[in-house]
């Protein structure tokens, strides 16, 4: 799978493409790790899902942890555009009540920082 | 092979309550108004089918107790996983169907954790003279465990005066063990103290109960081992308890697994049947009902070719093999 990166003002948006399942995971973790060491309090990292395909277990369980380690160096992960599929997966397996989620990308930078919101409406 | 399934709870037994009745009577008076069921049999009909589950059953009850029917076995003779207080209407199964001949049961106990082992004090075979018991397990502590929860003062009979002969036999891990026309082979699980699935094997069916068995989901190779153990069975009784959020947050490292796991680990294997099992108590009906029909749709949109037919385990339930 593939990790894209986009930055809007102060936020980082990371875009997951493909399937997160047990053979990805160790792969996407290695590649977001750099990335939540760089969290700093107050910063937030949307996660961009439109891209992405499936997500397993393993998956799940990543994203909660990079969740966690944000939220101890003061940050937070938040969720953005979810494929309907995905968005099923998260609701079944209640880690729906576990992430802030938005709709849209350009809804999680609205709730998270106006200058990263008009910096996407830029483009 | 046929599997019946005499207690399916997780932890503590439960039971409905007088208002979860009166409840479920006012809901099915609503929809069967103006239906014109005026004898017992177009009621018993209509309850059948057009009520759903949840307002004509409930999962249950009795804590983990699974009975399994070897085709090969002596008519006398009985397989059963754990000792929960499913083990009470068991014992007056075995009793019915003996009509006073002696018995010969097999206990294959996954641990022995209290919900496993407390409805050994009320197994009604135990008191029968010319009964014999053959409680199999892989720990070393597995007879203490039986005689210590019947000693004051915890229960009024020790032990030492149930009348069945009950003997302890210890079986090894990963080695199959020979029974009546097949087998049963011990898989170590991740559970406090440790826990044991059994995988049985007879005239080319399969069944494996695994429960009190948490997957840690970063360990490849546990995971590899439990696919392996699981593969192509006809029927996995898995441990659900928890939704996967709760089992990799809130209560990890309690010993328990979810349904979506349950789900990926039989798709991987090419298992035929996952039998939800070790239901919440905190569950009530309804919770269970929903859990069943979202793990049915997560299979649904996961599958990749093989389907896994989902059903949630429930005190009475039979599934023939």
């Amino acid at each position: 799978m593939k990790l894209g990166q986009r930055r809007y003002a102060d936020i980082l948006v990371l875009s997951p493409a493909g399937r997160l399942d047990h053979d990805s995971c160790e792969t996407f973790g290695a590649e977001l790790k750099p990335l939540l060491d760089d969290v700093v309090a107050g910063r937030r990292i949307v996660l961009d899902l439109s891209a992405l395909e499936y997500v397993s277990s393993a998956g799940l369980r990543l994203l909660l942890l990079a969740g966690r380690q944000a939220s101890e160096q003061g940050g937070k992960v938040v969720i953005a555009a979810m494929r309907p599929l995905v968005a099923e997966i998260f609701h079944i397996s209640r880690f729906s009540m576990l992430f802030e989620i938005h709709p849209g990308v350009r809804e999680a930078l609205i709730a998270t920082s106006p200058q990263a919101a008009a910096a996407f409406d830029l483009g | 092979m046929r599997v019946r399934f005499w207690g399916t709870r997780g932890s503590l037994p439960v039971s409905l309550t007088s208002r979860d009745v009166r409840d479920r009577l006012a809901r099915a008076l609503v929809v069967a108004n103006g239906r014109g069921l005026d004898t017992l049999e177009k009621a018993q009909d209509f309850a059948e089918r057009e009520l759903g589950f949840p307002l004509t059953h409930t999962f249950g009850g009795h804590t983990s107790c699974v009975e399994l029917e070897m085709p090969e076995a002596e008519p006398d003779e009985y397989f059963v996983c754990d000792m929960g207080s499913g083990a009470r209407p068991f014992g007056e199964h075995v009793a019915a169907r003996q009509a006073g001949r002696a018995a010969t049961v097999n206990v294959f106990m996954s641990h022995m954790h209290w919900d496993h082992i407390m409805g050994f004090p009320f197994f009604g075979p135990a008191y029968r003279r010319g009964n014999r018991i053959r409680i199999h397990g892989c720990h070393a502590a597995l007879e203490q465990a039986f005689r210590r929860q019947q000693d004051p003062p915890s229960f009024p009979v020790p032990f030492s005066q149930l009348a069945a002969r009950i003997e302890f036999v210890r079986l090894t891990p990963g080695e199959a063990f020979a029974l009546p026309g097949g087998t049963v082979t011990p898989q170590l699980q991740d559970h406090s103290g440790d826990s044991y699935g059994f995988r049985f094997e007879s005239r080319g069916k399969s069944l494996v109960y695994t429960t009190d068995s948490e997957h840690k989901l970063d360990d490849q190779d546990a995971r590899q081992r439990i696919v392996e153990f699981f593969r192509e069975a006809d029927l996995i009784v898995f441990d659900a308890m928890y939704s996967l959020a709760e089992a990799v947050s809130v209560k990890a490292d309690w010993g328990h697994s979810s349904n979506v796991v349950g789900v990926e680990l039989c798709q991987a294997a090419r298992a035929r049947k996952l039998a939800l099992f070790h239901h919440e108590p905190a569950n009530g009906d309804d919770a269970i009902e929903r859990i069943l029909r979202e793990t049915r749709r997560l299979e649904e949109l996961t599958r990749d070719g093989h389907p896994v037919e989902v059903v949630a385990a429930y005190d009475g339930l039979e599934i023939d093999l």
